[in-house]
């Protein structure tokens, strides 16, 4: 296999590990700060991706369609946490699994009835089609490269967010205290809105930019949450540092295995069980890594400091 | 306390009872539809319904009565309902299973019970072969079949390494060996993906670095949709060849230009010219709004082949009701149309191209990919 | 008599008594309704068992069910052309009688479930809930993708295995079988809930430093909960299995371990009939709603999610009162 190759795929999994990261921060500051375990955020994922689809067809642009699923996933997204999510802060785990796996539920099958049965048309744009040539002839998708930058961007952001500005400091706060931010006179309910829109807009950026790729359709944010659960519990719940970390490592992990793995067992297997097998062990492989990094750390590899209730 | 237990349990079992009546009036034919209505896969067990309800329609028929219920495609709530239709409402043909493992729970057990089973989209090979059963009949296809055509299109075009990919389950299986049961020249790599993957890129990567002339892929649903978006991303232009799931008129739409020339094989098509085949499409057209796709075709094919066996005799004869289906009266909107010794079709399957008709994605068939064409299995049956 | 006791009786005289009044009436179908509804709350009492006494929050029995009911699809698979059932470690031959099918289904779950359980406690809280899904998902991907049992088309069983003295093709007797396995549980569940070994498992839930400081260690306790409670949801699974005549990964499914959840939700924590009730009104859900509108899943995620909002203590906290304190 050709160097080439490899590090094209090493892009491959960069790219698929971004894009778990966009929908993993989200997971991880709600469940930080709130103490929230939201199984619906595969489905602001969905809405991001529908809206963007839609507004992209009507206007022929698809950046504007881009802030419309950001836009979209954030209002649904403030919508949801004033009217349910609220009032689950103060349940235990079982009651958020249970009420969010509901709002799946429903939400699923809204968006169904609002927009038909058949898959929503959405293309990458002019601009971004077609590949570009990098360093020693390697060619990579433009869009890809687009996705990557985005994702990485994004991190920054987010760290800056965080670190430097005075609602990083009270989300900070929250995490560590949230009784006491709220004594202080902080507007504590506001920035817990704020909070999830966030992640909300996160997830719908993703759901748009991926939608491009693949197929917006009902159903298409269950596969990508549970990546997105996997990567917080393997990069530690509540940690944004641990969620990139774990994304790409998910990312890389899931790519690689996909490609290698059979050609592993090809060295001393005919071809057909070969594939079969590499196959199996691939889809299973991001699991076997979560159970043996929470079987040696279980509270991830960058457990947040100050959260009592992981 | 006793009285109150007896009480709110009778109460219950009457509604539960008085329910499961509610449904029970008399007709001279009774279908019972299973099929997906909610979630994914909803559009296609759609398009088999409203097939099969145009038909009744346009066949101003009285005599049927259809219940339809819906299965969320899960092998157990099939089951339950083709409980519920066979105990409770006593169907006398049950039909509308989309997915080859719905099938698979719900057919086997259904035709051993004296019940008719026909099939207007899965057909699992375990059912063509040893499992065939007289009470079994398939309007569609093998699931091998728009494979093998595919394959044999391959040699007619001149390809000879062939990359090949399909996602790891029975069926992705299935469609790897019928492909490669007619196909003569070598794989160039052959690929199974994890079911219900959505990122193709490592494997597009795969082929882009082999020495493949031609890429021949099974993803049914949105996993094709994304396969092909991402490949015309890619910069690879090797010729594309696939089965017609992938490239069918409710799918078109959400590919997207992507999928324009790509060669892809079915047994029926929009422009297929016989007469029954017109009245079909546009009736349809005028009825929903839409162009029909290949899953309308056949839920209308199956309720016009299940119509000209009520035509000939009561159902309560089940012998004579087998021989009416067995005979396949009707005129298919596939043109020619007969059953072969399993009770799976003998048909053609062509090759179609996919081409804009204006503004709309659709298919144009280009050529023939195996005439009269049976499947692999017909000679396990032992009726 | 306790206001959830008598909701309780109500429902276990209520199942059987339904199902006779649709014996007599020739309805099968309602028979066969009547035992999902039982298998389903058998394995919700299982769940109920971790989840309700233990506060394990377990988002993986769809693993322990799923084995279940594919020991059973396998060893018919067996029966049915006569081939061994296992050559590794010792060839055993294949068999069709529920008991010894259930022996194996349970043992297997069990060290499953110790297996499972030994990682998966070391974590708490989300990443218990995490962990227990990423075995239950490998599992999943496993029974897809491996060709000898039928992958994702699954397997049939084309005659319901033996039971002694019981015709166990005819629904009304296979459903007394089964309502007779779930009394059988409750009763043991009952025992063990009221020995000091349930008394350890919540006090285990509920402060597990004070369970310590008196001597009992929390981890022994809890995992012997764990693989109690997974046998008993492998047992629904093989009879659930017995009952579609079929077998196939989606019992594996985290759609599945969700369902298992609803139930114990939906009837009420903790409580001992609790997920039963839970199961019955899932499945009438599912069934009637399934018959009103196309839509039904959107009504159904409505009804769940006001429970979830507005009865807290589920179905029995509202009408049985609240008697469970944390």
């Amino acid at each position: 296999m050709s160097t080439l190759l490899i590090a094209e795929q090493v892009l491959n999994g960069l790219q698929l590990g971004v894009t778990l990261f966009l929908m993993a921060a989200g997971l991880t500051l709600v469940f930080g700060v709130m103490g929230l375990i939201n199984l619906a955020h595969g489905s602001l994922y969905m809405i991001g991706a529908f809206c963007c689809a839609f507004v992209s067809v009507e206007t022929g642009s698809f950046f504007l369609g881009l802030l419309a699923g950001m836009a979209g996933a954030a209002v649904a997204g403030a919508l949801l946490e004033m009217v349910v999510m609220q009032r689950l802060y103060a349940r235990d785990h079982l009651d958020q699994v249970l009420a969010t796996f509901a709002l799946i539920l429903i939400a699923s099958e809204g968006t169904r009835w609002v927009f038909g049965d058949v898959p929503l048309f959405l293309d990458v744009p002019e601009a971004f089609s077609g590949t570009i040539e990098l360093i020693g002839g390697l060619t990579y998708s433009k869009y890809r490269l687009l996705i990557i930058f985005v994702g990485l961007l994004v991190a920054l952001g987010l760290y800056w967010l965080i670190a430097r500005t005075r609602l990083g400091m009270r989300i900070r706060a929250g995490e560590s205290d949230r009784e006491m931010i709220a004594a202080l006179g902080v507007n504590i309910r506001l920035v817990y809105t704020i909070v999830f829109a966030l992640g909300a807009a996160l997830a719908g950026l993703a759901g748009s930019m991926v939608g491009a790729l693949s197929s917006v359709q009902v159903g298409m944010g269950e596969p990508v949450l549970i990546l997105a659960f996997v990567v917080i519990v393997i990069g530690g719940i509540g940690s944004v540092k641990g969620a990139l970390i774990g994304a790409l490592l998910v990312g890389l992990v899931d790519t690689l295995g996909r490609v290698f793995l059979p050609s592993f067992f090809q060295l001393f297997m005919n071809n057909s069980d070969a594939t079969t097998l590499g196959s199996s062990l691939a889809s299973m492989a991001i699991y076997v890594v979560m159970a043996i990094v929470l079987a040696v750390r279980p509270q991830g590899l960058f457990p947040a400091t100050g959260t009592s209730s992981a | 306390m006793k009285k109150t237990v007896l009480a709110a349990t009778t109460a219950v079992s009457v509604a539960m009872l008085s329910l499961a009546a509610a449904t029970t009036a008399s007709a001279e034919l009774k279908v019972g539809m299973i099929t997906t209505l909610s979630g994914g896969g909803a559009s296609l067990g759609v398009d088999v319904r409203d097939g099969f309800q145009l038909a009744l329609k346009m066949a101003g028929d009285q005599q049927i009565e259809l219940l339809i219920e819906d299965d969320g495609r899960k092998p157990e709530n099939a089951v339950k309902i083709a409980d519920k239709f066979i105990s409770s409402d006593k169907v006398d043909v049950l039909t509308g299973i989309i997915w080859s493992n719905l099938a698979m729970a719900v057919v086997p057990k259904t035709v051993r019970g004296g019940t008719f089973y026909i099939s207007p989209n899965a057909g699992p090979s375990a059912l063509a072969g040893k499992g065939c059963h007289e009470n079994y009949f398939n309007a569609a296809w093998q699931n091998d079949n728009l494979h093998e055509a595919m394959g044999n299109y391959a040699n007619d075009a001149g390809y000879s390494k062939s990359f090949i990919l399909a996602p790891n389950y029975p069926a992705g299986k299935d469609a790897l060996t019928g492909y490669k049961r007619f196909y003569k020249g070598d794989a160039a790599g052959e690929i199974y993906t994890k079911l219900g993957q959505t990122d193709y890129a490592a494997e597009i990567a795969q082929i882009k670095n082999s020495d493949a002339d031609s890429v021949f892929f099974f993803l049914p649903g949105g996993m094709g949709i994304a396969f092909m978006k991402q490949y015309a991303q890619s910069g690879v232009d090797l010729p594309v060849l696939g089965p017609a799931f992938s490239f069918d008129q409710g799918i078109l739409g959400a590919v997207g230009d992507a999928a324009l020339g790509v060669k892809n094989s079915s047994q029926w098509s929009k422009d297929l010219p016989n007469p029954a085949n017109k009245a079909f499409v546009e009736a349809f057209t005028e009825e929903y709004g839409r162009l029909p796709s290949l899953y309308a075709s056949q839920g209308f094919d199956t309720a016009n082949l299940i119509l000209s066996a009520a035509a000939k005799t009561e159902v309560s004869d089940k012998a004579a009701f087998r021989d009416a289906l067995r005979a396949a009266d009707f005129e298919s909107v596939r043109g020619d149309f007969s059953f072969g010794p399993n009770h799976h079709p003998i048909q053609n399957i062509y090759v179609r191209e996919v081409i804009k008709e204006g503004d709309v994605l659709t298919n144009k068939i280009v050529s023939t990919g195996l005439e009269d064409h049976s499947d692999a299995y017909a000679v396990d049956c032992k009726m | 008599m306790s206001r959830e006791s008598r909701v309780s009786l109500v429902v276990l005289v209520g199942l059987p008594v339904a199902a006779f009044i649709a014996h007599i009436s020739g309805e099968t179908y309602i028979i066969n309704l009547l035992t999902r509804m039982t298998v389903l709350g058998l394995a919700g009492i299982g769940l109920n068992f971790a989840l309700g006494y233990g506060g394990m929050v377990s988002f993986g029995h769809a693993a322990f069910f799923g084995l279940g009911a594919y020991v059973t699809g396998i060893a018919a698979f067996h029966a049915f052309d006569d081939s061994l059932f296992a050559t590794v470690p010792f060839e055993l031959a294949s068999t069709n009688q529920m008991l010894q099918i259930w022996l194996i289904a349970l043992l297997l779950a069990g060290l499953l479930a110790l297996l499972i359980g030994f990682i998966s406690l070391r974590t708490s809280g989300v990443y218990f809930i995490m962990i227990t899904l990423a075995f239950a998902q490998m599992l999943y991907y496993f029974a897809i993708s491996w060709p000898t049992y039928g992958g994702e088309d699954g397997l049939s069983i084309y005659l319901r295995n033996e039971f002694p003295g019981v015709q166990t093709d005819k629904a009304f007797s296979f459903f007394l079988l089964c309502f007779a396995i779930l009394l059988l549980v409750l009763l043991l569940c009952w025992r063990f809930v009221n020995a000091r070994f349930g008394a350890a498992l919540q006090g285990a839930r509920m402060n597990a430093l004070r369970l310590s400081s008196i001597g009992i260690a929390p981890f022994p306790v809890k995992l012997t909960a764990f693989v109690i409670s997974a046998m008993i949801v492998a047992l629904a699974g093989a009879l659930f299995a017995e009952l579609n005549g079929f077998v196939s990964p989606t019992s594996l499914s985290w759609h599945m371990s969700g369902e298992l959840i609803i139930f114990v939700i939906l009837g009420g924590v903790g409580r001992l009939v609790g997920p039963l009730i839970g199961a019955i009104v899932f499945v009438l859900l599912e069934t009637y709603l399934g018959g009103l509108t196309d839509r039904w899943q959107f009504f159904l995620g409505l009804i769940l999610l006001a429970t979830v909002l507005f009865a807290n203590g589920g179905i029995m906290g509202l009408i049985g009162g609240r008697t469970r304190h944390d």
